[in-house]
């Protein structure tokens, strides 16, 4: 419906800077997940767009007009709150309702909006009861039938699906997605749950505390984090990120973690070096790029099985190097016990090379 | 087989028995505790329709002569007492008056102290409540001064006043308890659904503090109801008294005292703040605050 733009947007609480120099902009009918450990801010930035907290400095545009100061009511923004925030002293009907009554909407299209939106949350056969009388998963989806009733410009949802069972989130992973996209309404959807975020966004940003780390598609965050904390906060199992140097050695380039050496190719070599601040980096590779080999070839990591975690479709096996542990992925029914020693082939490729002092990706 | 049923039909009567004994147990203490004042009311009662009352209660001469007064003027001795109704509806004035200003302003400025960022608010808070430590007594001739200033000496409209106003901050304070317990999300949730500020508060914050509400209009009636020591300063006009004057004045005008009269305007007197409590207490008790996450 509208395009959502944050300028600089800040939110202090006294010493606590819980949402930092925010800068983003969002297409019309986007869907952007917001991605982060608890407490990074993003249940504040929403109230901020909502227009319930007050920046403290920065901007917040929907299409061209500077909204910033506005009333939350004149936003039309509808927002699922973490907490759902259900009216208490009203009925599910009534619950629903009220946004479409504040509108003064004629009383059958009301009737008809939230009996249509009842049944898409399936909470149709709960109108009658009050808040007290259902489970948190139902509270949840009333919650969301609240905000989707009222055709708003932007909808905020604050992790709207945390209290369903694994099959009905899945579910609603896909009706809130589909539901989204033939709406077309811009959407921002907060949630610690990554594979949520790379699996419902077109966009994800990903924040820590207070701090935007990096904007971009499922599909780039994970093949390209910008920085060591994207780099082990996405995926699962997460990267194996460590500590390394980097440096020229006769002609080639070498990553060295001490219990191993990597030669890199030419032509990567030079694009870390001509990035690098310093030689301290950290040396990451997700587990799935990283093959068992039973002997040692050039270019491999040797260390001994510590532990198998299998999870039916993959297997995730820990191999202690030294005094580290690198996860590594396969295939279930591999001949593998703990106490055998085992070589990790790294596919050089997809390796990523993190600046220590910046924290940033240098390739 | 016989035998599991056996057990199984005797279980839930040992359950049954401990249930009723637990339950007698408790009517027993509650019974016990409200003992003596339900036998002085009753004691009241017998009082107000016998010409004498036997070994403390019972009851003997049915009479009505005890609430002649509900009908009549009642002669007292030499002086006749003013006519009932008009005295009731004084003291109904002031009860409802202290209520009504009562009520609205510390709905009002409990919600401010809950909600909004008031300076000094703490230091405020603790004053209200040390305040409340002094008597209002103390008060009276420098209150007596002011009103008469305003020129509102003699009128019903001093009592409720002066009544409200000492009762305003303690009424507050109670209040803004309820408020600080309406989560900020459900109030949040109001404003971006599309209320003003105004109606978040009337259509959803109000409802959910309506216990809060009856609270204070309870003590608010009460304390305009039971109101002597102002309405027997500030008021000189005996047709502007209210009951619990009218009631001094069976006792102190003479040497001997009519105690069926006396019961019976007792009783009449205790009436009106019950039937109020019962409608207060139906129309504004039992306002759940759940369909919040963790509550
Ligand atoms: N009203 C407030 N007063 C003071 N500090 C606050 C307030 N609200 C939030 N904070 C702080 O701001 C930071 C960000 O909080 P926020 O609620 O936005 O986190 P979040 O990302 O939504 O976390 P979660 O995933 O746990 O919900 C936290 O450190 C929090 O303690
Ligand atoms: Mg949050």
């Amino acid at each position: 419906m509208v395009r959502v733009k944050l300028d600089g947007l800040s939110k202090y609480f006294g010493e606590v800077k819980a949402v930092d120099n925010l800068n983003l902009s969002i297409k019309d009918g986007e869907f952007v997940a917001f991605l982060g450990p608890s407490g990074c801010g993003k249940t504040t930035t929403l109230l901020m767009i909502a227009g319930i907290y007050r920046p403290t400095k920065g901007r917040i545009y929907f299409d061209d007009m500077d909204i910033t100061n506005i009333a939350p009511k004149d936003r039309n923004v509808g927002m699922v709150f973490q907490s759902y925030a259900l009216y208490p002293h009203m009925k599910v009907y009534d619950n629903i309702a009220f946004p479409l009554k504040l509108k003064k909407l004629p009383k059958n299209e009301i009737d008809r909006k939230v009996k249509q939106v009842a049944k898409l949350m399936q909470i149709d056969h709960l109108l009658d009861r009050y808040p007290r009388q259902l489970s948190g998963g139902q509270q949840q989806r009333v919650a969301l039938a609240r905000a989707l009733v009222k055709d708003a410009y932007v909808l905020l949802m604050d992790e709207p699906l945390s209290n369903l069972d694994a099959k009905l989130r899945i579910l609603m992973r896909a009706e809130l997605k589909k539901l989204q996209k033939e709406l077309e309404v811009t959407t921002i959807y907060v949630t610690h749950d990554q594979v949520e975020a790379m699996s419902m966004a077109d966009r994800i940003a990903v924040m820590n505390e207070g701090r935007l780390q990096q904007y971009s598609t499922p599909d780039e965050l994970y093949d390209k984090p910008a920085n060591i904390f994207v780099a082990g906060f996405i995926g699962s199992p997460p990267m194996n990120l460590i500590d390394a140097t980097f440096r020229e050695d006769s002609g080639g380039y070498l990553v060295d973690a001490g219990s191993f050496k990597l030669r890199l190719e030419p032509g990567m070599g030079e694009v870390v070096k001509n990035n690098l601040t310093g030689q301290e980096i950290i040396f990451g590779a997700r587990p799935e790029n990283m093959e068992i080999v039973e002997a040692a070839e050039d270019n491999t990591i040797e260390g001994t099985v510590y532990v198998l975690e299998p999870l039916g479709r993959d297997l995730i096996v820990n191999v202690k190097v030294n005094d580290y542990m690198i996860k590594a992925l396969t295939k279930p029914g591999v001949n593998l016990n703990p106490g055998d020693k085992v070589w990790l082939k790294v596919d050089l490729d997809k390796i990523h090379i993190f600046d220590k002092k910046t924290g940033k990706a240098v390739i | 087989m016989g035998r599991s049923q056996e057990i199984y039909i005797r279980a839930p009567r040992f359950g049954n028995i401990n249930r009723i004994l637990g339950k007698a147990v408790l009517y027993g203490v509650v019974t016990a505790m409200t003992l003596p004042i339900i036998i002085m009311y009753l004691w009241l009662f017998m009082q107000s329709v016998s010409e004498k009352v036997l070994i403390g209660f019972i009851p003997s001469g049915f009479t009505a002569d005890g609430w002649r007064f509900l009908w009549g003027p009642v002669k007292f001795g030499e002086v006749l007492l003013p006519p009932i109704w008009p005295i009731t509806l004084n003291s109904l004035i002031i009860a409802l008056g202290v209520t009504g200003i009562e009520v609205s302003i510390a709905l009002m400025a409990g919600y401010a102290l809950s909600r909004l960022r008031v300076p000094f608010r703490d230091s405020f808070l603790i004053l209200i409540i040390i305040l409340h430590a002094f008597p209002g007594i103390t008060l009276l001739i420098a209150i007596f001064y002011l009103l008469n200033v305003m020129g509102l000496i003699n009128t019903l409209l001093s009592v409720i006043i002066a009544k409200a106003a000492l009762e305003i901050p303690m009424a507050t304070w109670l209040i803004k308890g309820f408020f600080d317990a309406v989560p900020w999300d459900v109030e949040a949730s109001a404003l971006v659904d599309g209320c003003s500020r105004l109606q978040a508060w009337y259509k959803v914050i109000l409802p959910l503090v309506k216990p809060g509400v009856a609270a204070v209009a309870i003590f608010a009636f009460l304390a305009g109801w039971n109101e002597f020591i102002y309405a027997l300063t500030f008021i000189f006009d005996p047709n502007l008294y209210p009951l619990s004057i009218h009631i001094i004045g069976l006792i102190g005008e003479f040497r001997y005292v009519d105690y069926t009269l006396l019961a019976a305007t007792a009783l009449f007197y205790s009436i009106p703040p019950l039937v109020f409590f019962v409608i207060t207490q139906k129309a504004f008790m039992k306002v759940p605050l759940v369909g919040m996450k963790g509550a």
